[in-house]
């Protein structure tokens, strides 16, 4: 095989080379994409990456490609702003947030993911790409298979936001709404990549897709000069990307780009779906499944894939899982707006929400250096927060009508 | 006697002769299990743990909704109730014949 990579089962180690399958025949468990770490060595540099592309492309000695893939589209590398007035909000002096509302095409982590899975989806020959979806990976499966000439098959929950059923069907994806939660959509989906010959990004493509993750640590890690955060802050769904992060980190270590460090990883997710913080705080080998019932329903995944992953990955690491109430995630969009002008969706409002209350409890130190993801973007969520602001009555376009109306305010701020 | 269908999936039916479902009389998920197992000895070392769990890795759905939901190993099936068993991380049959396991890393 010409490849670097190849699927390795999580559990037995047996290998799979490359195919379209995500778990092992013998014994059911996840496989992974495993690399030629040798070979990696000479290609994988700091020197190599930093002549590369600004985006996420400049990573690919360490993701699942072919070699002769080519990209034209510039995803990733989105900025890591420094938050100095969050971090004074909350008590702390190096906080960072990693801003993945801002990634291309569509405005969340997930352009990412499916920018790795479509390559493979191209290798692997499928003419249609597929996926289920809390909404964000449906706009980037629709959005990139248009780019890429597929059909996109897409399959949501019904109830979802409406800027994500419209940003889906724009790019000319056919979408499948089911009523029912995502775990129910998830089930289906499985049972419907056993009949039609789809390459699913999030089921039989699932070890390269979520490959794409790795890059966001990728990024931390260079943005921050090429060393490790003492602290991560990252939000769970299916429990994949907190799993990658700690896998890109740990490749940079073995391969020297950065010093070693125990980065510490922190998952957030709403009280009204956290099974994975749930068995992180009762230290359960696995987790147990919930219904979902939150505002946060990019993070509504009750039975999630990689919980078992994540939870370990975070006890392993020596940090913490927490989660916060709807009302809490409404103030942790706020707060990270109002500090750093960064409009995150209702996610981002799960991982400001969960990092103020990790400050707190203490189990972060306000002198570490600590990372907050957000992955999405608040303009796909507005109905979570658009109640919160009552529209003042709309006035005559007259100078006299304006100082009446700073007047009446003035004295409504002098009177509180 | 009462009865119940039992969806095989794809990955699973090398051990069941390609059977696709199989109909049962089990009144728990324990006694599942060990039905199945008794009509198709090679399956046992695939849905179950060295401890005798069914895998971590497995979930077990009776009418769309989760068997966990429902009391596990506690649930009495009913009349007709259809069963799956799905990877939790789903996966499928590939869409081409798979190039079968390898031993090296090219």
């Amino acid at each position: 095989m010409a490849e670097h990579y190849q699927l390795k089962c999580r559990e037995c180690g047996k290998l799979w080379g490359n195919a379209p399958r995500s778990f092992c025949d013998e014994c059911l468990s996840p496989l992974e994409v495993s690399y030629d770490m040798d070979a990696a060595r000479g290609r994988f540099t700091r020197k190599n990456i930093e002549a590369g592309p600004t985006n996420l492309w400049r990573y690919r000695g360490l993701l699942p490609l072919p070699e002769d893939f080519q990209s034209t589209l510039p995803t990733g590398f989105t900025p890591l702003v420094e938050a100095r007035h969050l971090s004074k909000e909350l008590g702390a002096r190096n906080l960072y947030v990693k801003n993945d509302a801002v990634c291309f095409p569509t405005l969340s982590f997930k352009d990412r993911v499916v920018a790795v899975a479509l390559a493979a989806a191209r290798q692997f020959g499928f003419k249609v790409v597929s996926c289920s979806s809390t909404g964000n990976l449906a706009n980037a499966v629709a959005a990139q298979a248009a780019r890429e000439s597929l059909d996109a098959w897409i399959f949501i929950p019904a109830d979802l936001e409406p800027a994500k059923v419209t940003g889906t069907l724009v790019f000319g994806a056919k979408l499948v709404r089911i009523a029912g939660n995502y775990d129910q959509v998830n089930r289906l989906c499985s049972q419907i990549a056993e009949k039609f010959p789809w390459g699913f990004v999030n089921v039989n493509l699932r070890p390269y897709y979520a490959e794409g993750s790795k890059t966001v640590g990728y990024e931390i890690a260079e943005q921050l000069g090429w060393r490790l955060p003492d602290n991560i802050v990252v939000p769970m769904a299916g429990g994949s990307l907190i799993t990658k992060i700690r896998k890109s980190f740990s490749e940079l270590i073995a391969l020297g780009l950065v010093e070693e460090k125990k980065v510490k990883f922190f998952g957030a997710q709403a009280t009204g779906c956290s099974p994975i913080s749930d068995a992180v705080k009762r230290n359960l080998d696995q987790f147990e499944p919930q219904k979902p019932a939150t505002i946060a329903r990019s993070l509504a995944i009750g039975n999630p894939a990689d919980g078992y992953y994540a939870s370990r990955a975070i006890r392993e690491s020596g940090g913490w899982a927490e989660d916060i109430s709807d009302p809490e995630i409404v103030k942790g969009i706020q707060l990270l707006a109002e500090t750093e002008g960064i409009f995150a969706e209702t996610a981002g409002g799960v991982t400001t929400g969960v990092t103020r209350k990790l400050i707190e409890q203490g189990h972060i130190g306000p002198n570490e250096t600590t990372v907050v993801c957000i992955t999405g973007n608040g303009l796909k969520t507005i109905d979570a927060v658009s109640q919160e602001y009552a529209l003042a009555p709309a006035i005559a376009p007259r100078l006299t009508e304006f100082e009446s109306f700073i007047n009446d305010r003035l004295a409504a701020v002098a009177g509180n | 006697m009462m009865k119940i269908t039992v969806e095989i999936p794809t990955a699973l039916r090398r051990f069941t002769d390609g059977v696709q479902s199989i109909e049962c009389n089990s009144a728990t998920l324990p006694e599942l299990l060990g039905e199945i197992e008794q009509r198709f000895p090679a399956i046992v070392k695939h849905l179950r743990d060295d401890a005798g769990q069914v895998r971590r890795f497995v979930n077990i759905y009776v009418n769309e909704e989760d068997i966990r939901f429902l009391g596990g190993n506690e649930y009495q099936f009913r009349e007709g109730d259809r069963v799956l068993v799905v990877p939790s991380i789903a996966g499928g049959a590939p869409a081409r014949p798979p190039s079968g396991p390898t031993d090296a890393c090219g």
